[in-house]
């Protein structure tokens, strides 16, 4: 077995050449550049390391979530370095060690650092060969790279930590190396690495940690954000049992103490005191309603070509919502934070280690080398929750104790009070279906408060507001990712079809990234749309959708779902009849356009008398190109699925004029064991050689809009605001 | 001073009475596998076992314990061997963030020792007290019916 060279990859017929191009080389962009992050950092030594004995270390400025990214990293590597996995030592975000690749988030760490750690590893094996082709005496194609070894075809052999002594590893990296011509260990289903500690108590999240005389810490805030707490006579707080220190500065107030309970105990005595709101009242109207009030700046979408649509055209208008949501981590944010030699180190569950560091820089007013931040995993985040704030909090209350690791937890009522919401969100479509039946118009009008409010600068945190520093401004994130108009730029070909975001900057309530930022909202509406407009233009929901689309792995994905699911044979929708209601949805995306594809068939009972739906089954598929860990792939689709369906039939975040009413898990039911779908089943479209395509965020939209339309065909009754909950199911029947 | 029986072995604990079970676990004992989830009994991410039954233990009080025996996700191995229930989660890689999982898994198990063969419902309303934000729940229903399997029963349709 050789590698194809260089002037293999690139000679022959230009077609060829472009499938090579395509396929065959660790480059996935084809224009001979490097991948983006690897572009940022090209050094090879900042990705990949091996030392004398052979180990070998792999660097990512990406964070372990939950998602399984370690291990499909490690497998990147793996494959490319023609090693077993379990040789790799994998380390991920820490400003002192690894290149900084921005935030874990839009499904991108496959797409970002999977694409640059598979070019360097490229680059790597193509170094190691050489070095190999030297000490034997022969031409590179002549040597086989395997099990952590190069061999020659007579016989000789040379391990990668004896070719690596001799090797300098900080040269940058080249673009369009070839890949191996076969992966070995790309596209199995390993079992996560982080799995065993989980599951035996061994130590998993930032959590978890305990340091040489560590102090615990809770911060003292009012119950929600805008709120803060009545003055405190700190004396009588500093001699509460326990109490080791009281760190406050400006609005900062945290409490420190020897054991946990103590602290927790004296924030209670500090809470009782009392709150205030000193701004402006909130909304008394439901926040989707209110933030609509509020001057928006209309911001293009898209526009699709065609000519106007005829006038004996029917014209179809729907308008949808939904709530504001929580992410709900089920632990509440942490970090530990320990100050020493004039500068600190804040080991942090933020998806974005660099940013943060930059920001705790300017919230300590310290040099940005002075600022250490480790990723270690917390509980799932789903976006920007607390985790970058409550690092701010420890960093603080460290300040106070140098020398000394304080571990700072928020209670559960901060998280639900403090975290950044998902934006309240409206839709308005309009379009107009010719005589064909097909789509002869579309518009496509987006009412929301931004999606990205994660800290660049001190004033980005909620301690730096506390201690005075100025607030970010919210902007739109352009498309074609987009936040509020995320997916709002519909991936079926229609003429004549615009879209407007009107961005709302002024946000009432504290609001930020989401899982899927505005996908969820655009995705749910333009695909409950389409049944609607099939409806009305006579067609199965599934033809219609494939009479208006082209993208060839779109119609892959679908016709998976419609073979699996069984979409000709399933149960006829009970509609307006009488009894209980049966029904089935279907729905499908490209999560952004430009990332994974999934499809989604459900299928339903409705309880007519309780409003209560159980999902009966629940088929997807997913195409996220090559698939470097199937399972790991499926885990993400199964998982947004079920926590679609808990944001669409459970929740919103509710409000008085004063506070957040949903403090806790009773104010904020999320879905529990028994309203689990019956089952799941997701299917892997594998594209061997394809660009990685980000997974994580890829099923929230067409699972909830797969549910809404498998409401509409069992109850024969369209309900377009979110949540579709027992009582407004209830009310849609009754009217 | 206090006693406290901890997967089979008596602890000396220096904490106030009023302290919650949850705390000296992790603190005290050095214990990760029960976590602090939401400190008012609606999450489950802090079960543990007392006397065999599953208990929120971040709203157990160090007084009411008295000399029962607490079992953590740390006390399931015996003898150095994998006990069914995590064995089961590992093999249906029933985790996401993980953060319930250990939670998760002290509860199946209360189910489990005490009937190896739940009905689907009976096991889906026994693990409701439990969040998951993840949406690993498909997994950890796998998981759960894994491990009846391996422990002499089954779970019933």
């Amino acid at each position: 077995m050789t590698a194809p060279t260089r002037r293999h990859v690139l000679g022959g017929a230009l077609v060829v050449a472009f499938s090579l191009a395509r396929g065959a080389v660790a480059q996935h962009d084809d224009k001979g550049k490097l991948p983006v992050d690897l572009a940022k950092s090209p050094m090879l030594d900042s990705w990949i390391r091996i030392d004398a004995s052979g180990k070998i270390t792999v660097f990512t400025g990406k964070a372990e979530l939950g998602q399984g990214l370690k291990t499909a990293l490690i497998q990147v590597a793996a494959d490319e370095l023609a090693v077993a996995p379990e040789s790799i030592d994998l380390v991920t975000a820490d400003t002192a060690l690894t290149p900084d690749e921005g935030v874990t988030a839009g499904s991108h760490s496959m797409q970002d650092s999977g694409t640059a750690i598979l070019n360097a590893a490229a680059n790597v094996r193509a170094l190691l060969a050489e070095a190999a082709a030297w000490r034997f005496a022969m031409a590179a194609d002549q040597v086989e790279m395997h099990d952590g070894a190069a061999h020659s075809l007579n016989g000789q052999s040379a391990t990668y930590g004896e070719l690596a002594a001799s090797l300098d590893l900080h040269v940058e990296a080249k673009p369009n190396m070839p890949r191996r011509p076969k992966s070995t260990v790309i596209g199995q289903s390993l079992p996560r690495i982080d799995i065993p500690a989980k599951v035996s108590g061994g130590q998993a999240y930032v959590q978890d940690m305990r340091l040489p005389r560590m102090l615990h810490a809770r911060v003292a805030r009012g119950p929600s954000d805008g709120t803060r707490l009545k003055d405190q006579d700190l004396d009588v707080v500093r001699k509460l049992p326990g109490v080791e220190r009281v760190v406050q500065e400006a609005g900062f107030l945290a409490i420190l103490a020897e054991k946990e309970w103590h602290a927790v105990k004296a924030l209670q005595h500090v809470q009782a005191i009392g709150w205030i709101r000193p701004g402006d009242s909130l909304p008394t109207a439901d926040i989707r309603e209110a933030i609509r009030q509020l001057p928006a700046e209309d911001v293009p979408i898209f526009a699709y070509p065609g000519p106007p649509a005829p006038a004996d055209g029917t014209s179809v208008t729907a308008r949808y919502s939904r709530p504001c949501l929580m992410h709900g981590s089920i632990g509440p944010s942490c970090a530990v934070a320990l100050w020493e030699n004039d500068g600190v180190t804040v080991w942090t569950h933020s998806q974005g280690v660099g940013p943060l560091r930059r920001s705790l820089s300017g919230l300590l007013k310290l040099p940005a080398d002075k600022v250490r931040c480790i990723h270690v995993e917390g509980s799932g985040c789903y976006g920007h929750n607390g985790a970058d704030d409550v690092a701010a909090d420890a960093a603080l209350a460290a300040r106070a104790v140098p020398g000394r690791p304080v571990r700072l937890q928020w209670m559960r009522e901060q998280e639900h009070g403090w975290e950044p919401l998902g934006s309240a969100m409206t839709v308005e479509l309009q379009a107009t279906l010719a005589g064909d039946g097909k789509v002869a118009s579309w518009r496509h009008d987006v009412w929301s408060n931004g999606h990205n409010s994660r800290p660049q600068s001190g004033g980005g945190l909620l301690a730096g507001q506390e201690l005075g520093m100025p607030k970010q401004r919210m902007r739109p994130i352009p498309m074609p990712e987009g936040g509020g108009s995320r997916n709002g730029n519909p991936i079926y070909a229609l003429p004549n079809a615009t879209g407007v975001f009107h961005f709302i900057e002024q946000a009432p309530v504290r609001v930020s990234a989401l899982r899927g930022l505005g996908a969820q909202m655009n995705i749910f509406a333009i695909e409950s749309f389409m049944d609607e407009l099939a409806k009305a233009a006579g067609s199965d929901p599934v033809a219609f959708r494939l009479a208006h689309l082209q993208d060839e792995r779109a119609r892959d994905a679908i016709q998976t779902v419609v073979d699996r699911f069984g979409w000709a044979k399933r149960p006829r929708g009970t509609g307006g009849g009488g009894g209980n209601g049966r029904g089935c949805g279907f729905a499908f995306a490209r999560y952004k356009n430009l990332a994974a594809y999934c499809a989604i068939a459900l299928e339903i009972t409705i309880d007519r008398d309780s409003g209560v739906i159980a999902v009966e089954r629940v088929v997807a598929s997913v195409d996220s190109g090559e698939a470097v860990n199937p399972d790991g792939i499926r885990n993400q689709i199964e998982g947004g699925i079920v926590q679609s369906l808990s944001w669409t039939v459970n929740e919103a975040v509710g409000f008085d004029t004063h506070h957040r009413t949903s403090f806790d898990w009773s104010a904020y039911p999320i879905l529990r064991f028994p309203q689990a779908p019956k089952t799941v089943e997701v299917h892997v479209i594998d594209r061997p050689r394809q660009p990685f395509l980000g997974t994580g965020e890829a099923s929230q939209g067409p699972a909830s809009a797969a549910l809404g339309n498998a409401v509409a065909d069992a109850l024969g009754v369209r309900v377009r605001d979110m949540p579709l909950s027992p009582d407004r199911l209830k009310g849609a029947l009754g009217s | 001073m206090i006693t406290l029986t901890v997967n089979g072995k008596p602890h000396e604990v220096d904490a106030d009475l009023d302290t919650p079970l949850l705390y000296v676990l992790r603190n005290d004992l050095a214990l990760n596998g029960a976590k602090f989830g939401c400190g008012l009994g609606q999450c489950g991410a802090c079960t543990v076992l007392v006397d065999g039954k599953p208990v929120f233990s971040c709203l157990v009080p160090l007084a009411a314990l008295g000399r029962r025996e607490v079992r953590t996700l740390e006390g399931l191995a015996a003898d150095g061997k994998p006990a069914p229930v995590p064995a089961a989660f590992e093999a249906e890689q029933a985790a996401q963030c993980g953060y319930c999982i250990a939670g998760m898994i002290m509860r199946a198990q209360a189910l489990l020792e005490r009937n190896n063969r739940p009905t689907e419902a009976e096991l889906r309303a026994h693990m409701a007290p439990n969040l998951c934000r993840c949406g690993t729940h498909m997994r950890i229903l796998a998981a759960v019916r894994r491990a009846a399997v391996a422990m002499g029963g089954g779970v019933q349709p």
